[in-house]
């Protein structure tokens, strides 16, 4: 067995684990408080990764970049919020995917406008473009560790949020009867936006990190957003710790998958056999992972009970 | 005071049929070949659209995955054509079946779940369809498959004509129009009618709602597979794109916008949304954005699309 190219598959399926999370958390927020289905979370993903191209390219320094890109992402959440997520609070789920779906042709354009169509390049810094020597054999890329540092700080962080903090405590108690907590006197056009804007600095974060390794480019939001649904229902919608554990859980699977199901299938069919349906049926897992998980628990791992 | 409203919207309806029916006889006319183009693609995304409104409009179940039937029928065509077999009735049986096959085992975990969990599988499970064939490199993979010939039915019915080709996707959607006001009208109808307005109390007179919603998502996905086996003969080319989800949010549009619940409003919707796509993408570059905002302006101001707009009542204000 290859230690050095487990390991590293293994951290890849972190990271992508961990960016995962980063998105997932901010839509369960956003769904369990508001109710709201937010397709165009994956363009406050790309907004982060283009905004931070620039401001990188501005300051010359990725982390000047960075730490300009998050307020930037969260005045364009806010504004979001503001124009169009506001007035479909009291629509139906149909009204919202629709209108989200709309914010997405016209982010999509609208960066088309700004950037063109090519996909922006982020330069790393030398700090982080290194590796790391775990032992003799297993060499690791620095970005990559940073990448997994940072999210699960943030994890941490956010986990604070919602249950030590104020703040996180008005949080849940939103997310389990909106109209007590107004009529408690609490602000919940304000409560609503804050959560929007955590959720897109979450979402455009995550944009952020990827876009060294990808680059920045138009629709990268649209296909790892359906990933994070299928990741907060596995986890449960509006349970921050669900949306945890299933991400990490959707990326370790789909990256191993990968990698190893190839060699897994060569164990009991032909060779031949096991190179074609291998790449058909790892793509098909964290799906298949998704469905079985609905077939016991409709609500998914961490889901409300009750009904 | 219903029945001049009413008019309006039975004129419209005629007046499309007619217009549609004359497609071929203007082209020559007119000497405009792309517009047989236009209106082919317009009658078989229809079909696809008719089908989603089935589920969508009548049973309230918010299917965010339609397109995967499109492609599950057009690689129907496509994958025996590369295996050099051509014939088209068995082309159309294979799509139906296997779209059907879908609708039944991905129906089977979706509907336990209810509202917006069902939108993210119904997702999910399209998306799941689109890698599989991403996958598939002998099928083209990402870049798609070129189908070199179309189905061959008889000596009446060849399809390498353009013409025949019309009218056999407009048929296609007249018996499709009409097999769906069958059905909408039928027990079985009411039966789902009824579950969208109260699932609870279809449950309580004792239907067994979960089969009926069953049995309504296969004959959707079933009627959809159908039209993605024409669209890949119309298309002579198909790839995994065509089921990207971002394609089964454009058919909830095209629903939405014609008139969610009314039997030809999806026709009109789908209509509006091609002429008005070709008007604005040949008018500017980042046209998308005009797009996107005329969308957000339907849901938010235009309650029950032009169907409703047509009859002059607003449908989804005593709805939801």
């Amino acid at each position: 067995m290859d230690w050095t190219l487990l390991t590293v598959q293994f951290l890849n399926g972190l990271q992508l684990g961990i960016l995962l999370f980063l998105l997932a958390s901010g839509l369960t927020l956003i769904f369990g408080i508001m109710d709201v289905v937010n397709l165009a979370h994956g363009s406050l993903y790309m907004a982060g990764a283009f905004l931070c191209a620039t401001f990188t390219q501005w300051f010359d320094s990725f982390f000047l970049g960075l730490l300009a890109a998050l307020p930037a992402v969260a005045i364009i959440g806010l504004l979001v919020e503001r124009i169009v997520i506001r007035r479909l609070y009291q629509r139906d789920h149909l009204d919202h995917v629709l209108a989200t779906f709309g914010l997405i042709l016209a982010f999509d354009a609208l960066t088309q406008m700004i950037w063109g169509p090519d996909g922006q390049v982020i330069p790393l810094p030398a700090w982080l473009d290194g590796q790391v020597m775990l032992t003799a054999d297993i060499v690791l890329p620095t970005y990559r560790l940073a990448i997994i540092t940072t999210g699960l700080l943030v994890a941490v962080g956010l986990f604070v949020l919602v249950t030590q903090t104020r703040l996180g405590m008005r949080i849940r108690a939103g997310a389990t009867n909106r109209t007590m907590i107004s009529a408690l006197g609490i602000n919940i056009g304000m409560l609503f936006s804050i959560v929007f804007g955590i959720g897109a600095v979450l979402a455009g974060l995550a944009g952020m990190m990827i876009a060294p390794i990808t680059e920045a480019s138009i629709g990268m939001g649209n296909q790892i957003i359906i990933v994070a649904f299928v990741v907060i229902v596995i986890g449960g919608i509006g349970s921050i710790k669900g949306a945890f554990i299933a991400a990490i859980l959707v990326g370790l699977i789909d990256t191993m998958g990968r990698s190893y199901l190839d060699a897994l299938f060569k164990l009991f069919m032909s060779v031949q056999n096991a190179e074609t349906s291998a790449p058909a049926i790892s793509a098909m897992l964290i799906y298949i992972l998704m469905a079985v998980i609905l077939a016991v628990r409709p609500t998914g791992l961490f889901g409300p009970r009750g009904h | 005071m219903s029945l001049p409203t009413l008019t309006l919207r039975g004129f419209v309806t005629v007046l499309m049929l007619v217009a549609l029916a004359l497609v071929p006889q203007l082209v020559e006319l007119t000497g405009n070949a792309f517009l047989i183009d236009l209106a082919t693609r317009c009658v078989i995304l229809a079909i696809a659209a008719v089908s989603l409104n089935l589920i969508l409009g009548y049973g309230r179940m918010i299917s965010f995955g339609h397109a995967a039937y499109l492609g599950i029928g057009a690689y129907a065509v496509g994958i025996p054509v590369y295996y050099e077999i051509y014939n088209g009735y068995l082309h159309i049986l294979v799509a139906m079946a296997v779209s059907a096959v879908f609708a039944l085992a991905t129906g089977l975990v979706c509907l336990r779940t209810r509202g917006v969990n069902f939108i993210m599988i119904t997702m999910a499970f399209a998306q799941m369809v689109f890698f599989t064939f991403v996958s598939m490199e002998e099928y083209g993979g990402d870049d798609g498959l070129v189908i070199e010939v179309r189905s061959e039915f008889s000596r009446f019915i060849n399809l390498e004509d353009a013409t025949v080709l019309y009218y056999v996707c407009f048929a296609s959607l007249l018996v499709v129009l009409y097999l769906v006001k069958r059905i909408v009208n039928s027990r079985f109808g009411m039966v789902i009618r009824g579950t969208r307005g109260n699932e609870l109390r279809m449950q309580s007179l004792g239907f067994d709602t979960f089969r009926y919603k069953l049995i309504c998502y296969v004959i959707a996905g079933t009627i959809c597979g159908f039209a993605g086996a024409l669209l890949g003969n119309f298309t002579n080319f198909i790839s995994p794109e065509m089921m990207d989800w971002t394609r089964s949010g454009e058919l909830i549009f095209m629903v939405v916008l014609g008139g969610a619940g009314s039997l030809f409003g999806p026709v009109l919707g789908v209509s509006v949304f091609l002429l008005l796509e070709e008007f604005l993408s040949g008018l500017w570059l980042y046209w998308q954005l005009v797009f996107g905002i005329f969308l957000i302006l339907v849901v938010l101001f235009a309650n029950g699309g032009i169907d409703s707009w047509l009859s002059g009542r607003s449908r989804r204000s005593h709805d939801s």
